[in-house]
């Protein structure tokens, strides 16, 4: 498997499936995992970190029984390294990190394991919709099998170790990628994100840490990694958190379609508008009109365009990805020309 | 109500318990302060401490602090002070070298929380998972009395003695 033709199709978790799939985007379990008898990446020498990425191609390829491909990280130019982070294969940091890295990916996307991010090994599986138990087993599976063939760092008190101490224990971060347009157009996505905080949840942007919760799409993820079992954490999820925001987003969406029906509408289709005709588009107003256009999908203003052509235009519409499609580096401005045309020949199902 | 303490029978009782025997049996008790003080059920109430004792606590705080500020990995030779500036720590080794100042840290990110209860890798065998099962269990045990859910709780807390044995 190579980046170039990863970046010419949509990512599994894009699908627009699952359950709950007009408002969950995707969900996704990450387990923080450090090899034993090695220093954590902060503190390991070059030696030890290539040695380390050495053992770890060798024993994930062979974990991955033939279903996974392994990445040198350092064979892999920025461009295409971009393209793994818009795809949520790997993280920012691990692409801003040099030295000694790789990445473990499975045929369809939805395992990959991040070879000396902050931690030895990050093993996530990503999905579309809530699926938190079925992700949850597959990754308990994974791990299982990584174990063993690798002695994990782990401590009969504090569970499995990690570089920082907030992740310890399981190590497990739980996220959901929510969209919310109702609730941000009734005003009420504050008191959602007021209400995560106090149940100690983080609230960040479509792309993970470091980046803002703006525009409709928001990642809801767990602190809490101790003295709770990895079940305990994602029934909190499933059963408390997620379900109560769907359904205040349902009941915003329902609100607006009894109430404010022509100001919905007015929104939905001056997006399609937009969206349709424009010649030039910035990232952050693809972004929005396009959340408005899913909106009216699921509300059924929109029939003639389906929930996954959308979700595949989140993804193709980001930088890295407009630039590999179009083969070429781009200027900004070149960008959002590359941009508009992507968006109205998808649009008109070509 | 005025249920008088049923151990001196003089003191109005505060404490009300309900004690479930292994069969299921429910029985009331009702005590006053110094009686459930007695029996231990309560403990025992912070008399006055004099101010110049808490300045002291403080002060023992402040140089057990600089201790920490001292102290090395002995493996990795990550100093506390490093670690405080990255949030990072170097080795596994550190979560012991500078236990006394890390688990204030960590129960203060895990609501309170400094042991494991989740998943244990399979070559460690099942003496841990017990042990995490009867701290799971216990932690449940106060869930169960907090919601007034008797029966789980007499359930749960049989189920710990069987595993405690």
């Amino acid at each position: 498997m190579t980046v170039n033709e990863l970046a010419k199709r949509p990512g599994a978790w894009l699908r627009g499936d699952g359950p709950m799939a007009e408002i969950v985007m995707s969900s996704r379990v990450r387990l923080a995992r450090n090899v034993a008898g090695y220093p954590f990446f902060s503190k390991a020498t070059d030696a030890q970190r290539s040695e380390l990425a050495v053992r770890m191609r060798t024993d994930l390829v062979a974990a991955g029984e033939g279903h996974w491909d392994y990445l040198e990280m350092a064979s892999i130019e920025d461009l295409d390294q971009q393209v793994l982070v818009e795809r949520h294969l790997i993280s920012r940091q691990h692409a801003d990190i040099r030295g000694s890295r790789g990445i473990a990916v499975s045929d369809n996307e939805d395992v990959s394991i991040m070879v000396n991010e902050e931690d030895h090994l990050r093993i996530q599986v990503l999905r579309s919709g809530l699926q938190l138990d079925e992700i949850w087993s597959e990754v308990s599976r994974i791990d299982d099998r990584i174990e063993g063939r690798i002695e994990y760092a782990f401590h009969p008190r504090y569970g499995y170790l990690t570089a920082c101490p907030t992740n310890v224990g399981t190590g497990i971060r739980i996220s959901v990628m929510l969209h919310l347009p109702g609730l941000k157009l009734t005003g009420e996505i504050e008191r959602v994100f007021r209400a995560a905080k106090d149940m100690r949840l983080a609230v960040r942007g479509l792309f993970g840490e470091g980046t803002e919760a703006t525009g409709d799409f928001f990642q809801i993820s767990n602190q809490v990694t101790l003295g709770r079992t990895e079940e305990e954490i994602i029934d909190g999820f499933k059963n408390m958190v997620v379900p109560k925001i769907i359904d205040y987003e349902h009941r915003a969406r329902r609100t607006l379609l009894a109430d404010r029906l022509t100001a919905l509408d007015d929104r939905v289709y001056r997006s399609f508008g937009i969206l349709k005709h424009a010649r030039t588009i910035s990232s952050e107003e693809t972004m929005l009109h396009l959340s408005h256009l899913r909106l009216g999908i699921h509300l059924d203003r929109i029939r003639d365009v389906d929930l996954r052509t959308v979700n595949e235009l989140f993804l193709l519409t980001q930088p890295a990805h407009l630039q590999k499609i179009h083969g070429a580096r781009m200027s900004g401005e070149q960008r959002s020309v590359a941009r508009a045309e992507i968006i109205r020949r998808r649009l008109a199902g070509t | 109500m005025y249920i008088p303490c049923q151990a001196c029978k003089k003191q109005p009782a505060t404490v009300h318990m309900t004690d479930i025997s292994p069969a299921g049996e429910k029985k009331e008790r009702h005590l006053c302060d110094a009686c459930a003080q007695e029996e231990g059920v309560m403990p025992k109430a912070q008399s006055n401490v004099p101010i110049n004792e808490i300045l002291t606590g403080l002060m023992v705080q402040k140089t057990v602090i600089q201790q920490l500020a001292d102290l090395t990995c002995p493996h990795c030779k990550l100093s506390f002070v490093e670690f405080r500036n990255s949030g990072l720590l170097g080795c596994a080794h550190d979560y012991d070298a500078f236990e006394k100042a890390l688990v204030p840290l960590i129960e203060r990110a895990h609501e309170g929380a400094s042991h494991h209860i989740g998943k244990v890798p399979r070559r460690l065998g099942t003496s841990l998972s017990a042990e995490n099962d009867l701290i799971r269990l216990r932690k449940e045990l106060l869930r169960a009395v907090d919601d007034e859910q008797y029966e789980t709780a007499a359930r749960l807390r049989d189920r710990i003695r069987t595993l405690e044995h």
